[in-house]
């Protein structure tokens, strides 16, 4: 039993997104091919337990799928065109069940997922869903929104999908950077970190990691024409490099100038270099390479053993001149102030409007920085107060508490 | 929209107040009021004393009832309260994850009812 019930797991683990891609590109009903496959999943608990786990365990989990779907499209008699959709399919799908592989569609279910006709606040949460089977509430608990509002979103957002007919197809190319661009955003979004490693860390998403670097690659290895899926890959791999370097032992949070690089992950820098490397081989510069880039020059300390500003602060100029955010700017501002001096860094923090940044707890995080190493107190501990008591992580509250004095 | 957050402290929280860790522990806090009074969110708030020192009243039968401590015996108990004005639930949970509370009780974030 416990066997089965592994190879049901491991099946479902593994299979999840190419079967509810391969069943709703088909069905255009997200939600119908998820309730099969639950469905599959329970009925192989039951069959395999008897009769021994299948030799091919995908091909039985999709065949049982699609007779559910084919059956509830039957009953319901409403949807008697999809009826007719879905026997067409039953022969592909045969010859699919009794080939090795069947098509991965999950790069159709990625642009369905940040299609511009569903609520972009719902993209990342769709796509983890989709792709991943993870359940509404552990979305819920790493976006901070309960899970019964989260459950409905996801729910609307299905019923959108099948309503609206939206197609599940790669988008032709005219469209495809602009679309492209919402899939990386929100693979981007799950991955959460803002603007890594200045003081602050966005943990909430931080259980998501694992998820964002597998889509990203297979982004990547699926569209190689495309150089932004490759620098949305390098750019977390970096980040992710240099998880295990950012808590100390007793979890005091070290900040990336004072982490021990001997922690760093060799192996995943080394596919952040390729990845990007590779990319910029197209000549095609954008955000997501850019700052990919910057993480390049960080990672350089692991060999050299200093941190070469200048490259670091061109290259913020180049991010900024792409995409103008908040944290492009202050990173800038933070760059400037090491390779120039803290005046030319405090100029440009200067230059952002206070209003923005009421709330965004990586400007005041700088800016007590280089108020302090400019001697400007009191002005300094009021920004340290106000950097402090914008943290989410206590690690790096106390961090900055002790920063503080 | 106005948003009470009510800040549900462990026994650990009480303590740290007046404990070796106090320092700390009011730092974080002063930090967290300063932050929110910055915004331009914060309406008002209070800490309360210890839960020991609460005093709970029910009437049954037109008898008054007085019971020594809080309502509730719960692992986590209220340790104070704060009004914030915002435009949305999300942007209240997002004040309510850094509450320094929120790392170690628990912060039950809910809409003011307008009459």
């Amino acid at each position: 039993m416990e066997e089965v019930h592994r190879a049901v797991e491991a099946a479902a683990r593994e299979s999840y997104g190419r079967l509810i891609a391969y069943l709703a590109a088909r069905s255009r009903d997200v939600a119908g091919a998820e309730d099969a496959l639950s469905a599959a999943l329970l009925a192989a608990l039951e069959t395999w337990s008897r009769d021994g786990v299948p030799q091919k365990p995908e091909a039985w989990l999709l065949t049982t799928a699609r007779r559910r779907l084919i059956d509830r499209a039957r009953h319901e008699r409403t949807r008697a065109e999809s009826v007719l959709t879905l026997q067409l399919i039953t022969d592909e799908a045969y010859e699919a069940t009794t080939a090795d592989k069947f098509p991965d569609e999950r790069l159709k279910l990625l642009f369905v997922c940040a299609h511009p006709a569903i609520d972009p606040g719902v993209h990342t949460p769709l796509m983890l869903q989709c792709v991943f089977g993870l359940d509404a509430a552990r979305i819920a608990r790493a976006f901070l929104i309960s899970p019964t509002t989260m459950g409905q979103r996801l729910v609307r957002a299905k019923t959108k999908i099948r309503d609206a007919g939206i197609a599940f197809e790669v988008p032709r190319d005219h469209e495809l950077p602009q679309r492209l661009a919402a899939v990386l955003e929100a693979i981007y979004a799950a991955y959460g970190s803002g603007w890594e490693d200045s003081a602050g860390v966005d943990s909430r998403r931080g259980d998501l990691t694992e998820e964002a670097i597998w889509l990203a690659r297979m982004l990547a290895q699926k569209l190689p024409a495309e150089p932004e899926a490759g620098g949305l890959l390098a750019l977390m791999l970096y980040c992710e490099a240099r998880r295990p370097a950012r808590r100390a032992r007793d979890g005091r949070y070290v900040p990336l100038s004072e982490q021990d690089v001997g922690c760093w992950s060799r192996p995943m820098i080394e596919e952040a270099e390729q990845t990007l490397v590779a990319a910029a081989k197209l000549a095609r510069p954008g955000r997501f390479q850019t700052e990919a880039a910057i993480q390049s020059v960080h990672a350089e300390r692991a060999h050299s053993g200093r941190t070469d500003w200048l490259a670091i602060t061109s290259l913020y100029e180049g991010l900024v001149q792409l995409a103008p955010s908040l944290g492009a700017r202050i990173g800038r501002a933070a760059a400037v102030a090491e390779a120039y001096g803290p005046e030319q860094g405090l100029a440009l923090l200067n230059e952002i409007e206070t209003t923005a940044v009421a709330a965004y707890q990586t400007y005041w995080a700088v800016l007590a920085h280089l108020l302090r190493k400019l001697r400007r107190e009191p002005e300094a501990t009021q920004a340290y107060n106000r950097a402090i008591g914008l943290s989410e992580d206590s690690a790096v509250r106390q961090f900055l508490l002790k920063q503080r004095g | 929209m106005q948003y009470m957050m009510l800040i549900c402290e462990t026994e650990d929280d009480f303590k740290a107040r007046t404990n070796e860790k106090k320092e700390m522990f009011w730092a974080a806090w002063r930090a967290y009021h300063e932050a929110m009074v910055g915004a331009g969110v914060y309406i008002t708030g209070s800490a309360l004393q210890a839960p020991s020192t609460g005093t709970t009243v029910r009437l049954k039968g037109g008898k008054r009832l007085v019971q020594d401590g809080p309502f509730a015996d719960t692992k986590e108990q209220l340790g104070g309260f704060i009004i914030l004005e915002l435009p949305s639930l999300d942007a209240a949970l997002d004040w309510a994850a850094r509450c320094p509370a929120a790392a170690t009780g628990a912060v039950e974030v809910r809409p003011v009812l307008a009459m």
